[in-house]
């Protein structure tokens, strides 16, 4: 068996006592800058770089990789506690798990978020040493076309996210389509909305609009009142880990989301984050209560939390496989593998199955470490929301400042988190929800990129997106799902109409 | 505001003071490397390299900042305006030269608003095709390419990306319009490269040399002037009949204006340092690429490369009509 040898290979090599440290200190390290509000991976990575440069490569890769999904497990606690998602894939864990927070059950999201996380973790670890090279020309698939019509279902999933108003849903992901249009047109090169600004010469930054449209709207929206509504989040601490119907109500969720995000993960133009929002909208879809998506569904926080994790472990593929980076955080690691005279290629699980094989095995030991290192912190986390305000939300406030800032070392988009900060108050004040708007804002610029590059490519025939078979069947699961949405609205008509009648 | 730019003029009005003093002391303190691109990426991997080497030389650490986007002028931008003390510079590469005719509103002016300190490295680039493309050597590849024109499609990382640059340049020695496609990053551009989405791409043979190895992509030809060591059976575009296809990936180090001439010369005697040792030569050469000679990194090559370069951009640009903002 070549996979048990690999294995054997792999474990013994991310086994070693150095190894395991780095594994460690990369997963603890990943943890801390995720809880930092703001703080992301990629800035962490990027200062920790000349470090890893004394390191073994093996090393240094283990303990950058523990970073990276260290940073996604401690993603979802700021996500849940103060509704602050660093990342996109979070802003759909802030939705449903920062209102079990609100309801007094921050430690069961917690503990929810972080079981869903360490099942998908090792299930997408083992495809990824299983199926790699498979998945690889399966993502190699996708061209264009097939891109395109990916965002056009998430798009068309994104109105589903919200628990409101459609039309406002539908709003938001169109403002979200529009601010994600500043910046430069990569095609013509002509700059867009950027009013003359340098500074937006690549549109706005969106851990500036994530940490702005949630977070700083919602400490303005809990200044506001009295300590009134602080103290539901202080009193009802009781029950940190979830109960056995709890246990019971994630299984399922963490099961889909644990599929979805592991195919998702393997495409690396923007993939991995439809997994999460698309996760949300099939448990939205398949819950017997979709009423509780909004206001604390535990599934609405397993299924997408399984989602984000298996996609962050699969979106190592492309880069295992071929070398090719598919996030700022893979670019990363390239740069720090070619620093160490390893530049990585389609030969590298050949050439060196040591590295190949130890970063895998690794994968599975630093999802271990964290679940470990994770569940007893809970109890800490959750304490944190009993730090008074006048402390709390200055510190909030000035990590978020920091963390935008690494992102790109400019001063601008500190005045952009304010402003959308505002803006994201006002939102809270009209009833429109965040998360539709920043999910316009990521698959806006990825679907006009596509559908413009399939058109060129396609010498301006609008049919190649039916003529491809995968471009075509996402189309179809399209039109699906918005039948599926349109159907109960038809019946609830329906039965108005009887009501009436009677 | 106003406290903190009194502080700023007493310090540059320390700073002249202390000129006389400073052939013997400079540097006194960490040094800032401004990388105008993302971490990670080849640019950064080479200040990295050298800025590393450098800081042994110096006996200071160089810290690399990455300053990205609007295609390098942010970050070229951000050093252009910073304080002329020997403690911020620049590495940039070809882009500096081209963002002078691609953008036409360009916050600095290129040759007056920074001082040279030498050229760091050249790296070669690749005209490559997707595996099973059908030429099936660069003699093929040109008559095949003009016959097709307008059928093939170019891959490019984007506006003023090097492999857009060669793009350019690869159409104008073939004489044919090739309809190109930008992506965002070489990443992407690679992957369609890879799985066949696209036909063609020139680029750094940083990006290439891997994938060209391990059969995932095919190579056709060197824009170099003589072959390269790397790839001893890949001819260069002129033995193959294309004329003007001579175009390499230069990187720079570049220190705002006015910076005085002992820090300046002080930090083009590290660079020559770092480039003559072997461990450098060594980690290049896995790169595609090799130090830039002695002569080469000094403040006079590099204002000679600037110029030139400059010159020899525009026209080409202009032709093309493309421009990044």
């Amino acid at each position: 068996m070549d996979l048990l040898s690999n294995l054997a290979l792999g474990f013994a090599t991310a086994a070693s006592p150095a190894n395991l440290l780095f594994c460690l200190i990369g997963v603890i390290l990943g943890t801390l800058i995720g809880v930092l509000p703001g703080i992301g991976a990629t800035a962490t990575i990027a200062m920790l770089l000349p470090i890893t440069f004394q390191l073994e490569p093996v090393s240094s890769l283990i303990m950058l990789a523990g970073i990276y999904y260290g940073a996604q497990y401690g993603g979802s606690t700021t996500a849940i506690l103060i509704n602050m998602p660093g990342e996109s894939s979070s802003a759909v864990t802030a939705i449903d798990g920062y209102q079990m927070a609100r309801r007094g059950k921050a430690g069961t999201a917690l503990a929810v978020a972080a079981l869903g996380s360490f099942f998908a973790g090792s299930v997408a670890t083992l495809l990824v040493a299983l199926f790699a090279p498979p998945l690889t020309t399966v993502a190699l698939k996708f061209g264009a076309a097939e891109y395109f019509s990916l965002m056009v279902l998430g798009l068309v999933c994104a109105v589903a996210l919200a628990h409101g108003s459609f039309l406002k849903a539908l709003a938001m992901v169109v403002l979200g389509l529009l601010l994600g249009l500043a910046g430069t047109d990569i095609y013509t090169g002509a700059p867009r909305f950027t009013l003359g600004l340098p500074e937006l010469a690549d549109g706005f930054n969106f851990v500036a609009l994530a940490v702005g449209v949630f977070g700083i709207a919602e400490i303005l929206r809990n200044l506001e009142g009295s300590q009134g509504s602080r103290e539901v989040l202080g009193q009802r601490l009781g029950g940190l880990f979830p109960s056995r119907a709890d246990l019971r109500a994630m299984v399922a969720p963490m099961l889909r989301g644990t599929m979805l995000g592991s195919i998702l993960g393997v495409l690396p133009g923007g993939g991995a984050i439809l997994a999460s929002f698309g996760s949300y909208t099939i448990e939205k879809r398949l819950s017997a209560t979709p009423e509780e998506f909004g206001r604390g569904a535990i599934a609405g926080v397993a299924g997408p939390e399984s989602a984000n994790n298996a996609g962050a472990q699969t979106s190592f593929i492309p880069l295992l496989t071929l070398g090719i980076p598919a996030n700022p955080v893979m670019a990363l690691m390239v740069g720090a593998m070619i620093i160490q005279g390893i530049v990585p290629g389609p030969n590298v699980a050949t050439e060196q199955p040591d590295l190949f094989w130890g970063i895998i095995a690794s994968m599975w030991i630093g999802n271990l470490m964290l679940i470990v290192l994770n569940l007893p912190l809970i109890g800490i986390w959750v304490k944190l929301l009993k730090v008074p305000y006048h402390i709390l939300f200055p510190i909030i406030i000035a990590f978020s400042s920091i963390g935008v800032y690494s992102v790109k070392g400019n001063a601008f988009d500190l005045f952009a988190v304010a402003a959308f900060g505002l803006l994201g108050y006002v939102f809270l004040k009209l009833r429109c929800e965040p998360a539709p708007l920043l999910l316009g804002f990521v698959l806006g610029p990825l679907l006009e990129e596509n559908l413009r590059r399939a058109m060129i490519l396609g010498r301006g025939d609008p049919s190649v997106f039916l003529t491809r078979p995968i471009s075509a069947a996402l189309l179809a699961l399209t039109l699906g799902v918005i039948a599926v949405m349109l159907m109960p609205r038809i019946r609830r008509k329906r039965e108005e109409v009887f009501v009436a009648e009677d | 505001m106003a406290q903190v730019s009194r502080i700023g003029s007493f310090a540059s009005v320390a700073a002249l003071l202390a000129t006389t003093a400073l052939a013997q002391s400079y540097p006194e303190r960490q040094i800032t490397m401004v990388v105008p691109f993302a971490a990670g990426g080849p640019t950064d991997t080479v200040g990295r390299l050298i800025g590393e080497k450098m800081s042994e030389e110096l006996g200071q650490q160089i810290i690399v900042e990455n300053v990205g986007g609007a295609g390098g002028t942010l970050g070229a931008a951000q050093v252009a305006e910073a304080e002329p003390d020997g403690y911020t510079i620049l590495l940039h590469h070809i882009g500096m030269a081209t963002s002078e005719t691609l953008y036409r509103e360009l916050p600095y002016e290129t040759l007056e608003a920074f001082a040279t300190i030498g050229l760091v490295t050249e790296v070669p680039m690749t005209v490559v095709a997707r595996a099973d493309f059908e030429p099936a050597d660069m003699a093929a590849f040109v008559a095949y390419v003009k016959e097709n024109a307008d059928t093939i499609t170019m891959a490019n990382a984007g506006i003023g990306a090097a492999s857009h640059l060669c793009g350019m340049l690869l159409m104008q020695a073939l004489d044919a319009p090739i309809v190109t496609v930008p992506y965002r990053g070489t990443g992407p551009a690679m992957t369609e490269l890879v799985g066949g989405q696209i036909d063609i791409m020139c680029d750094q043979t940083t990006n290439t040399t891997e994938q060209i190895q391990g059969g995932t992509i095919k190579a056709y030809a060197v824009t170099t002037p003589e072959r390269l060591d790397l790839f001893p059976d890949l001819p260069t575009a002129s033995e193959a009949g294309l004329q003007g296809l001579d175009v390499t990936v230069w990187h720079g180090i570049y220190a705002p204006a006015g910076t005085p001439q002992e820090a300046i010369d002080r930090l083009s005697s590290a660079l020559q340092a770092a480039l003559a040792d072997p461990a450098i030569a060594e980690q290049l050469a896995e790169l595609g690429t090799a130090p830039s000679p002695a002569e080469d990194a000094t403040p006079a090559a590099l204002e000679t490369r600037l110029n030139e370069e400059i010159e020899r951009w525009r026209p080409i640009i202009e032709a093309a009509g493309v421009y990044a903002d």
